[in-house]
């Protein structure tokens, strides 16, 4: 037993260095030097200073920024639990060949990368004058998380005894109440997994940030983060203090839920 | 059958009046119930479906983004992209390179993980979740991390491989354009490892422990279990993992617009990527709705092959 564990372990803590030392890199380069990192990247930092998050909360909009993503994700994520309880539910609700046509017309959205409707949402966008706006990225969004949303809600709820909706039904409650009162409480698990990779693939989003949002005032983090690279090159230090501020959120969830995290991101991570 | 509720209790008495007071209930329910659809259905048709259709409309036009008419010029973009685009063509080979290089990788990388890993001990679980954390963090912030590892001047790889004597090997990892599009595989693959870990953990863990006694009763020795046991049962995970893989590694997009930005010289463009730029920086929003067209087919392909197997692999213990 003991002679099999020895090269185990060693090959499972390589991994973890393999996966700790860039992150502590990241983590330890924001309180240092331009130069102090050049000359020692995995060192500890000569005193913990807050110079670069200071510098950058001056410098950029960072507030803004960290705000703007708090807003598109909040939004995006409420109504994409809210329209794809209602779709899924009603999904079931309704049997025969009508049930399975709306779900395989909004399954289908699963097999279309994001990438692939890009020009035509540009378009639509703007023509609807919503460039440069938090509500058109939190439209967009919605549309794109809706497809993985069904698909994980309505396979849950097929699940639910179909004799708990006919005995309310029976007791005089309407469509409204039985998917507010039975069917939402007892679909948690499934909203759970749903909001948890919503949260992760919105906040993290690139692609429609990059292509709606121009000015400051409703830039997001990632699409700012990637302009302080042009902008700062080699200020690596400062970047990565844009990197800490930008994962700081999801980190401190994933330390608190990690068993929803890994639950829910593995299910959704056909998207993202 | 068609009045899926209190039809059963009533089919015997086939009153006109029971059947007309039914008749519209069952209509009443359905109102409510579109209602609970239209406001979702709306926002996806107009938002995801919508364009996608239109899409596959502007592939057939040569559009420029400015032009008050679309002018249809039929397969041209598609003819020019396969007889007449060597950067689609180069595209295509880098998104082939980078995926199976991810696969090869992270699917053997994970599973040989997930079996070291596979009990539930509190040391393992652990394990996991540091592995895991990478796919919680936004591409674009992975990216910045291993630009600065990669670096050739002041990046960490190189500096420690200068340091333990092996400079000959000492790289621009993202600079050299037969090297770039593997060291961004690597950073997909420092990603999502952790994840397809998972989905294996979950695949053994479906596995019931009976067969094991069984195989362990009639003398299979640690390879033969794993080969005629665990292997044929893991075959759904597998599946998933393949899938997983291939379509996240075509969508590579942030990463690779975060590090390289499909440079030197195309050498880390692929068709996400390609199909951007041909839009955002030349403007040919027809040729670029072609390569879409092109992409979504791929995906589309993957997904349905995966589903196939997973239906026709349908375990039964």
């Amino acid at each position: 037993m003991k002679k099999k564990e020895f090269p185990r372990q060693l090959i499972l803590l390589f991994y973890t260095a393999v996966i700790l030392i860039p992150l502590s890199m990241v983590f330890l380069a924001t309180f240092k030097t331009t130069s102090q990192l050049f000359k020692d990247p995995l060192g500890l930092p000569e005193s913990f200073s807050l110079d670069n998050y200071y510098e950058l909360f001056v410098k950029e909009a960072m507030l803004q920024y960290f705000l703007n993503s708090i807003i598109v994700t909040a939004i995006t994520v409420f109504c994409v639990i809210l329209l794809a309880t209602l779709i899924s539910y009603s999904i079931i609700r309704i049997s025969g060949k009508m049930g399975i046509l709306l779900f395989g017309f909004f399954v289908a959205g699963m097999m279309v990368p994001t990438q692939v409707n890009m020009i035509p949402i540009y378009l639509l966008v703007t023509k609807l004058g919503m460039i440069d706006t938090l509500r058109g990225v939190i439209l967009v969004s919605i549309g794109f998380l809706i497809p993985i949303a069904v698909f994980i809600l309505t396979g849950f709820m097929k699940t639910l005894s179909k004799s708990l909706f006919e005995a309310a039904k029976m007791d005089g409650a309407n469509e409204w109440q039985i998917y507010s009162k039975i069917v939402l409480p007892l679909s948690l698990p499934a909203i759970a997994t749903v909001t948890i990779f919503s949260l992760v693939i919105v906040w993290n989003d690139l692609l429609y940030p990059l292509l709606l949002l121009k000015s400051d005032s409703v830039k997001t983090l990632p699409i700012a983060l990637l302009e302080f690279q042009g902008q700062y090159l080699t200020n690596y230090p400062l970047i990565f203090s844009g990197v800490i501020i930008a994962s700081l959120p999801m980190t401190i969830a994933y330390i608190f839920l990690q068993r929803y995290f890994i639950a829910g991101m593995t299910a959704g991570s056909v998207k993202g | 059958m068609q009045l899926n509720n209190s039809a059963g209790t009533v089919k015997g008495k086939s009153s006109p009046f029971y059947s007309s007071k039914i008749r519209r209930k069952k209509l009443k329910v359905n109102w409510a119930l579109f209602m609970f659809v239209l406001p979702g259905f709306l926002v996806y048709s107009v938002f995801f479906a919508g364009p996608t259709i239109a899409a596959l409309v502007l592939s057939f036009t040569d559009w420029n983004g400015i032009a008050a008419e679309l002018n249809f010029i039929g397969f041209s973009n598609y003819i020019e992209l396969f007889t007449n685009d060597p950067i689609f063509y180069q595209s295509l080979t880098n998104n082939l390179k980078f995926t199976v290089s991810v696969l090869a990788f992270q699917t053997v990388l994970s599973l040989v993980f997930a079996i070291m890993l596979v009990k539930n001990t509190k040391a393992n679980v652990f394990y996991r979740s540091i592995f895991f954390f990478p796919t919680v963090v936004a591409s674009v912030s992975i990216a910045f991390t291993w630009n600065f590892m990669y670096d050739p001047n002041i990046g960490v790889i190189n500096n420690t491989l200068s340091a333990i004597g092996l400079e000959n090997l000492t790289q621009s990892w993202l600079g050299n354009p037969d090297i770039a599009i593997y060291s961004i595989a690597f950073i997909q693959f420092w990603m999502h490892t952790g994840q397809m870990l998972i989905i294996f953990v979950a695949g053994l863990h479906s596995i019931p422990k009976e067969l094991y006694e069984a195989a362990s009763i009639e003398g299979a020795g640690k390879w033969h279990t794993f080969r005629y046991v665990t292997w044929p049962l893991l075959a759904p995970s597998a599946t998933i993992v393949v899938a997983y893989t291939t379509i996240q590694s075509f969508k590579a997009f942030d990463l690779i617009i975060a590090t390289t930005n499909g440079g030197p010289s195309y050498a880390t463009e692929i068709l996400s990527l390609l199909l951007y730029h041909e839009a955002f920086n030349n403007f040919r929003f027809g040729y670029s709705s072609a390569i879409s067209v092109i992409f979504m087919i791929i995906i589309a392909v993957i997904t349905i092959v995966q589903f196939r197997i997973l239906k026709s692999n349908d375990v039964k213990y």
